[in-house]
């Protein structure tokens, strides 16, 4: 990594002015709780920890950090998964969580502008509170924050039906490298003029600027919601399901799958009702008019049940939802119990080649000799290996390493992706050439080039020194 | 800046031990943040050192080497220890048993870096005056004396305390009059004090051994009287084991392990001396350190390895004596109560973080509360979450303590609740000085266990109307 500049008492002393005494935190123990995020095995630890309360803090800051040639890593509540807020080259952590306010509920264009700090269930809060929808629903949404969301461009569950947080990214204040601030976007639903830079910016995992404030697209909130959920033998039956429901032209709200391994350990962890040697779990959600989801969600069991279910079950209320979505709650708790260390990754595939995926971590798993549950977004294709093991063995960590190297590889050759919604950052840099080929490997560089030519931004993060050679697996 | 970072000298002994415990713990958190919304001081900080997720790295990190144990301390302080992130953790982290360890190694290693207030209220109040049966009379004369002499009097006039430590004069402020103690004393030496309740199933439920608790005795007896009462009523005969004592989670959530196994091994036998069905506390955080005894005995045990074999005769003791606890509300959700009269106005209920947390009772006070005819009950926004007072931590963080206390307040206010039902003995103390402190004791608000409603809902259900 190159060589940066020195955070010195000058500096420390030029942060205080410009953020008050209170926005910059030195002491060890208060950096090292800000050199993490969720993703297991990476850590790093700032020099200093500063606070911005406005888009002009943020703006002061970065112009200083670039002139002094420091690092700078935006960070909301540190629910990354990829090793996006981890200050791999020390320096500044940026922490944007003071500047949470909703700023703005435009009922008349159906737009939302927040500051980077507001969590992600404090806007679904405000704007269901007004009869609105904001879609995107990350796993961690009661802690992820809008600005985090937005640089990840987080999924979520019902990323099938109504896309993910970039496709609500309507407008942003972005401060650049050099501490130049711009706008990108509004509230135009039709906007062509130059360049798309809000989605340039969108999923930069915070390379490329520092989202300041972000105007988003809402909804009319859906005025129903039912769940159904269907127990399936056999694995390829559940995908067939999920292929015939996407034939028969229903887009469900949520479309969730749960392997053999993830049902086991729900019903160890929670009982809930589960049979046992049940290979799949299908979870089916649909919203919107009663009618309409009344007739897609009995249209989704009885397809469920053509192709072979074992049980189908359709919640006769709100309340029943939510007793049968509970095993879809409940995965990651269950699963996190089993080991000390949880690897969540999210290997993702065009939804028609599901089965196939699943079958390719099974296998893996095996010959690694490494427990690997599996759940996630059926509806989108877009899979949670998990992985149950030790940091602190690194025998098995190796094989571990080894196994996600090869469903990496088995989701690239599917057609599929290294990362549908936690993003590169530090845990998939060694992978990105394997999805996105040299050339347009390049265009990313030269985009990082032009515009952090000093890589202040967030350094380390998605491009790697040296990419991993793709061994020619043979699956099977 | 790098230089402040270099490693910690690691020393033997029992510090060592309690990290190295507690270290091991820290490697079950997978770091997903799901505890930060759940956390009070996180929430009025929004600082990640401030949160569980944070605290837990931080003690990870002192038992790594990278952070001294000393710098990692001040964020072990600040934390209240409701323990609600146990409840919003999906992996199931202890981080009870993190903290009190850590705190415990702390206490072992970096002594001496308190307030004086602190040290005062550690070594006064918690070490001496909780510390033994004996003390604690001592603790109910002295009290009393104050508030006779006109002690009292002067120390309020003068605002000497309000002066000296305000946190422990806000408290000072809200205390009832306490009745004499020799009119208490014999009664709680006794054995199956009290009169057979009138309609005569007096015992036909089973043999209740009451816990009376260290403060809960001292400072608000009378809610121990009520909920004897009650539990006469509705048919349990009530017996009060002498030589109980402090239940001792003052001393284990302070970090001194050791005191609190002692406070254990203490009550365990005075227990064990009346054959009894249950044993029952009406406070939340008494009552889950009396569940948590065979932990405490386990962590005590391990803190101190060559002594651990003696310690296998009180896991099972502790276990037998743990499996019989029950919180006040948890035994008479399913019980038929004698009926009950109608009691006036709007209720609404502060959960005891670690009646909810730890306990895991939710809906028994709450069903109870219901019960009473002419109350009208109110949910109360984010009432699983911490009041503030955490044992003595309001006295120890006075300042965060009162932050967290002004947003509950505030809640409090917008249910327009005439009556703040609780569930504990801090709890109950810190709801008095939260009412005063938001005026809202000024336009009627009254703070009360809710053994004192069921009495009297019991009382005035027999009086001929």
């Amino acid at each position: 990594m190159q060589d940066f500049g020195a955070v010195d008492d000058a500096l420390l002393e030029a942060l205080r002015d410009i953020v008050g005494p209170a926005g910059v935190v030195t002491e060890p123990a208060q950096r090292a709780a800000y050199g993490y995020d969720a993703t297991p095995g990476h850590r790093g630890r700032p020099d200093v920890v500063v606070f911005p309360t406005c888009p002009e803090h943020v703006q002061q800051v970065v112009a200083l950090a670039a002139r002094r040639r420091v690092p700078v890593v935006p960070r909301g509540s540190g629910t990354n998964l990829s090793g996006g807020t981890v200050p791999a080259a020390g320096g500044i952590v940026l922490a944007l969580t003071r500047m949470n306010r909703v700023l703005e509920i435009d009922e008349a264009n159906l737009t939302a502008t927040v500051e980077p700090g507001v969590v992600t269930a404090q806007l679904h809060r405000a704007v269901e509170a007004r009869g609105l929808f904001y879609p995107p629903d990350p796993g961690s949404q009661a802690v992820s924050t809008i600005g985090g969301n937005l640089a990840e461009n987080a999924g979520g569950l019902r990323g099938l039906k109504y896309g993910v947080t970039g496709d609500y990214a309507m407008g942003l204040q972005v401060v650049l490298a050099s501490g130049e601030v711009v706008e990108t976007g509004g509230k135009n639903v039709k906007d062509v003029a130059g360049y798309d830079l809000t989605h340039l910016f969108v999923g930069s995992e915070g390379t490329l600027g520092i989202i300041t404030r972000a105007t988003l697209r809402l909804l009319p909130l859906p005025e129903h919601r039912r769940v159904a959920l269907a127990v399936f033998g056999d694995l390829e039956a559940a995908a067939r399901a999920v292929s015939a429901i996407i034939a028969a032209r229903i887009i469900p709200a949520t479309l969730e799958f749960l392997d053999r391994g993830t049902v086991e350990a729900v019903e160890a962890y929670a009982h809930v009702g589960l049979p046992s040697g049940a290979q799949a779990v299908l979870l089916m959600a649909q919203d919107g008019p009663r009618e309409a989801v009344d007739r897609d969600v009995e249209r989704m069991a009885a397809i469920c049940r053509r192709e072979g279910a074992r049980e189908v079950e359709v919640a006769g209320s709100e309340a029943e939802g939510e007793q049968l979505m509970a095993a879809r709650r409940y995965a990651l708790s269950a699963l996190a119990r089993l080991r000390p260390t949880t690897i969540l990754e999210d290997a993702t595939v065009p939804r028609s080649r599901l089965a196939e995926m699943v079958r390719a971590i099974q296998a893996a798993a095996e010959r690694h000799r490494v427990r690997i549950c599996t759940f996630g977004h059926a509806g989108d294709g877009n899979l949670h290996p998990t992985c149950l093991t030790d940091e602190r063995d690194p025998d098995e960590m190796a094989r571990v390493e080894a196994a996600f190297e090869e469903i990496f590889d088995a989701a690239v050759r599917l057609g599929g992706t290294i990362t549908g919604e936690h993003g590169v950052g530090l845990a998939k840099r060694e992978f990105l050439p394997w999805r996105v080929g040299p050339g347009a490997l390049e265009v990313m560089r030269a985009i990082k080039q032009a515009l952090d030519p000093g890589g202040i931004l967030n350094p380390g993060k998605i491009f790697a020194e040296r990419p991993r050679r793709r061994r020619v697996v043979h699956a099977g | 800046m790098r230089a402040s970072d270099g490693k910690a000298p690691v020393r033997a002994g029992t510090g060592r031990a309690l990290l190295e415990a507690a270290g091991d713990l820290t490697y079950r958190c997978i770091r997903c943040g799901f505890c930060l919304p759940a956390c009070p001081t996180y929430g009025q900080t929004l600082l990640e050192p401030e949160s569980p997720r944070g605290r837990i790295a931080l003690v990870r990190a002192a038992f790594e080497g990278a952070l001294a144990v000393a710098d990692v301390a001040p964020h072990l302080d600040a934390c209240i220890g409701c323990r609600a992130c146990e409840t919003a953790c999906p992996a199931g982290v202890p981080y009870g048993a993190i903290l009190e360890q850590a705190r415990a190694a702390i206490e072992a290693e970096a002594p001496g870096r308190r307030r004086w207030v602190e040290r005062v209220a550690r070594r006064v109040g918690v070490g001496w005056l909780l510390g033994s049966p004996r003390m604690l009379g001592a603790a109910r004369w002295l009290l009393w004396l104050y508030q006779v002499s006109g002690l009292q009097r002067v120390v309020r006039a003068t605002g000497l305390l309000a002066r000296l430590a305000p946190a422990l004069g806000r408290l000072e402020a809200v205390l009832p009059p306490v009745p004499p103690p020799w009119r208490r004393g014999g009664r709680v030496a006794s054995q199956g004090v009290g009169s057979p309740a009138s309609d005569g199933a007096a015992g036909s439920r089973g043999r209740v051994a009451f816990f009376l608790g260290c403060v809960q005795e001292v400072a608000l007896a009378e809610v121990n009287r009520a909920a004897i009462r009650v539990l006469e009523a509705a048919g349990f005969e009530v017996v009060v084991p002498p030589g109980q004592g402090c239940c001792g989670a003052v001393h284990a959530h302070a970090g001194q392990l050791e005191r609190a196994a002692w406070q254990a091994r203490r009550n365990i036998e005075a227990f064990e001396r009346v054959q009894a069905d249950w044993v029952v506390s009406i406070a939340g955080g008494c009552g889950a350190q009396l569940k948590e005894y065979p932990a405490l005995l386990a962590h005590a045990a391990g803190a101190r390895r060559p002594g651990a074999e003696q310690e296998m005769g009180w896991l099972e003791r502790a276990r037998r004596f743990s499996n019989r606890v029950r919180d006040f509300t948890e035994l008479l959700a399913d019980v038929p109560l004698p009926p009950l009269g109608p009691l006036e106005g709007v209720v609404t209920y502060q959960d005891s973080c670690h009646l909810r947390h730890v306990q895991r009772i939710v809906d028994p006070p709450r069903q109870l509360l219901r019960r009473i005819p002419g109350l009208r009950y109110v949910e109360l926004p984010e009432a699983d979450r911490c009041c503030g007072a955490g044992g003595i931590y309001n006295l120890t963080q006075p300042e965060m303590s009162q932050q967290v206390l002004d947003r509950k307040m505030a809640h409090v206010r917008a249910t327009g609740a005439t009556i703040l039902a609780v569930a504990n003995t801090p709890c109950h103390l810190q709801m008095l000085v939260g009412a005063r402190r938001s005026g809202l004791h000024r336009q009627g608000l009254q703070v009360r266990h809710i053994a004192e409603l069921l009495d009297e809902a019991i009382r005035r259900g027999r009086t001929p109307r």
